[in-house]
């Protein structure tokens, strides 16, 4: 391996299986197991009768999430990674994080990698903030002297300072992230991979974090970096993976990469319907199944619309239990990435979030008409949770799908430039 | 470091030791979080043994009339009632604490073998208290400590390996097939009847005690009653051996089988 190369990845795959009669569960339970062995004995017995060929696994189906994956990063390189969801960018990360192996090929890394893949991981809501630094830094992969040595710069990157003998569930939800990400951000790893952490929290501290990412790429650590956010992979990335169906399609400088992937692999949300690509891991106390767009929400999906329309974001999920303090971020981006609206279910402070028990159930969000300027808009979606076990980030399924709007009953129509399609209102006043 | 499939099998010790930080932080954040929560807890943790051992020397030494090893007939039963609480307890932990830890395991990477390890370690502090309630009975019913005494550690951690090899194969088997957990009350309150806890094994005919004690409780349950009560109790040595050799076996076979598949536990959860 070359002197700087810090990742090499060979033929990299990773291999799910999925079962077909095990679509709708959430688990393997032992006596389907046992059932399900019993019938297919039984069909075995009968085929062989019939004289029909054995077919062994004919209810277990390959998946391949990732697929003959080839790629080198050099020390101190910033690495975007963009694709669908579903293209593979998550798997790839829990691969050189080690949450999971590989099915095939191999991947070489030189040095520690630390993965900000969830930021807040472990943290117990009964434990107060001192205790919760101590506790994910331990997960994280520090030693306990390295916490101690770095404690009073974390507590003042976060700003909690005042609430340190607090237990972490009397905290605010911006309070529970700055705690996570400081903890995070002061790893020293030669590695750090990053997915998706700026989409929340507050402008102030994006700023702050984007700052500390450069920082770190700055002090010649490497950096893999997940976003849907594209603005951000332009500025942040020089380089850019672009991964699609598990394969990489583009290996490219980033802006070249950005520019394919609006132009080409971005499109493909058909007919307004998001289906949520599996397999999910299991054992999320909430999660989203489906994101579709329709005029009303009886209507047929659709991801067309008239400026002048109002239409509707359908949310389906499965929740199992009640998640404590769940809410969820609805955000509008322009192709560029820009963020035009960033939509909180307790914006007005009556949250529908709150009361969710378990079962399944449709989240409704109304656009209204005449705001948004024609063009294509993307969806992202985002459920967290300040108190809950489960950690700070129940749901992410990032970028949904998108939509089109056009202007059709102004005279220059979609030729309106600018974000919003806000129709001023012209006064004139003669003077003499 | 090279990732490729089945690569972390080799260095899993290495790896195991590197973490061992980890290991010390989650045990210390069970045992916080516990004791933190409730005093019923707490309670409840000193009142179940105290419970079960009136409601046992009542039925077995009033009603049953059997014999007690020398001592008094409560010493003897909280003397058994120890280890076996300690044995159910880290098995039913243990066993559910992948499964409540799933955030954390397909989150981040460790030697998962830690999680219910560390789950084991939370049970250790309810033992000591159950110990002070021990100490209390003893001097209650004028029980003297022999020099035996000095030789409980030793079975306390026989204890503690016991548990660990069936709860390493029941936590494993735990992720993968979910409703593997109904089946441990049920092995608990079947283990709880089958092992000589309410009575003293010295009641079970000779010809069988060899055969008996292929229940590796009952060699720990033994030797606790031998350096507590001292004096006449005896421990039957082939049987102990035996114990000893049974608890080894699952103990190899626990963490066999929790290797082989905790690498697929990120994509079960």
């Amino acid at each position: 391996m070359a002197r700087d190369v810090v990742i090499r990845a060979e033929g990299l795959g990773k291999r799910y299986l999925i079962g077909h009669h095990r679509e709708r569960e959430r688990y393997v339970a032992l006596r389907d197991v046992m059932t399900r062995g019993a019938q297919r004995l039984w069909r075995r017995t009968a085929d062989l009768a019939r004289g029909r060929a054995l077919l062994a696994g004919d209810t277990i189906e390959e998946f391949w999430a990732l697929r003959d994956i080839e790629f080198e990063v050099r020390r101190g390189e910033v690495l975007g990674i963009i694709g669908r969801n579903g293209a593979g960018k998550s798997t790839l990360l829990k691969i050189l994080s080690r949450i999971t192996e590989p099915s095939a090929g191999r991947v070489t890394i030189k040095g520690r990698v630390a993965s900000l893949l969830e930021v807040g991981t472990g943290f117990h809501p009964e434990l107060t903030g001192r205790e919760n630094i101590f506790l994910n830094g331990a997960i994280l992969g520090m030693t306990r002297a390295e916490i101690r040595r770095k404690f009073d710069e974390i507590v003042a990157f976060a700003e909690v300072d005042k609430f340190l003998d607090t237990p972490v569930k009397r905290y605010s939800s911006g309070m529970h992230v700055r705690l996570a990400f400081a903890v995070a951000a002061h790893l020293e790893p030669e590695i750090i991979v990053v997915d998706e952490v700026l989409a929340v929290g507050d402008a102030e501290f994006q700023r702050k974090c984007l700052g500390k990412m450069s920082e770190v790429a700055e002090g010649g650590r490497t950096v893999l970096f997940v976003s849907h956010n594209m603005g951000a992979i332009r500025t942040l990335t020089r380089r850019c993976l672009l991964l699609d169906a598990g394969r990489v399609r583009m290996d490219a400088p980033a802006a070249e990469t950005v520019e394919f992937y609006l132009a080409h692999a971005a499109r493909g949300v058909e007919g307004g319907v998001f289906m949520r690509p599996e397999p999910l891991p299991d054992g999320r106390p909430f999660h989203v199944r489906q994101v579709t767009t329709r005029r009303e929400p009886d209507a047929e999906p659709v991801n067309q619309f008239d400026c002048d329309q109002p239409f509707v974001i359908c949310i389906d999920y499965a929740a199992t239990r009640r998640v404590h303090g769940l809410f969820g971020y609805l955000n509008l981006l322009r192709a560029d990435g820009a963020m035009i609206l960033e939509g909180d279910s307790r914006d007005t402070g009556r949250n529908p979030l709150e009361e969710i028990s378990g079962g399944e159930g449709t989240l409704r969000i109304t656009v209204p008409p005449r705001i948004l300027g024609p063009g294509t808009y993307q969806i992202y979606l985002s459920f967290r949770s300040g108190f809950d076990a489960a950690g700070p980030d129940i749901d992410t399924p990032g970028i949904v799908g998108q939509f089109v709007i056009d202007d059709t009953r102004t005279l220059r129509g979609n030729e309106r430039n600018g974000y919003l399609s806000t129709i001023l209102d012209w006064e004139r006043t003669d003077w003499r | 470091m090279i990732l490729e499939q089945g690569r972390a099998e080799r260095h899993y010790w290495r790896d195991l030791w590197a973490y061992r930080e980890l290991f010390a932080i989650l045990a210390w954040r069970d045992v916080a979080v516990r004791y933190k929560q409730t005093m019923v807890g707490t309670a409840w943790a000193i009142l179940r043994p105290l419970v079960t051992m009136a409601v046992f020397t009542v039925v077995f030494g009033r009603l049953a009339h059997l014999p007690s090893q020398g001592g008094p007939y409560p010493v003897m039963v909280f003397a058994g009632l120890l280890p076996w609480f300690l044995f159910s307890t880290i098995l039913g932990d243990a066993s559910a604490s992948l499964v409540g830890n799933a955030h954390l395991v397909s989150k981040v990477y460790f030697p998962r073998l830690i999680v219910p390890a560390s789950a084991a370690v939370v049970t250790l502090v309810d033992f000591a208290l159950n110990l002070l309630i021990l100490f209390a009975l003893m001097a209650w019913y004028g029980v003297m400590p022999t020099w035996r005494f000095l030789l409980l550690p030793v079975f306390v951690a026989l204890a503690i390996l016991a548990s660990l090899g069936p709860a390493f194969l029941i936590t494993a088997l735990n992720v993968k097939y979910r409703d593997f957990r109904y089946v441990i009350p049920f092995l608990v309150q079947f283990g709880l009847y089958v092992s000589p806890v309410g009575f003293s094994s010295a009641i079970v005919p000779e010809r069988w005690r060899f055969w008996y004690s292929l229940n590796p409780v009952v060699g720990v349950i033994d030797g606790f009653r031998w350096c507590v009560l001292g004096g006449d109790s005896q421990i039957y040595a082939p049987g102990f051996v035996m114990s000893l050799g049974i608890v080894a076996l699952f103990l190899w076979l626990g963490i066999r089988y929790f290797r082989h598949t905790e690498r697929t536990f990120a994509d079960l959860l």
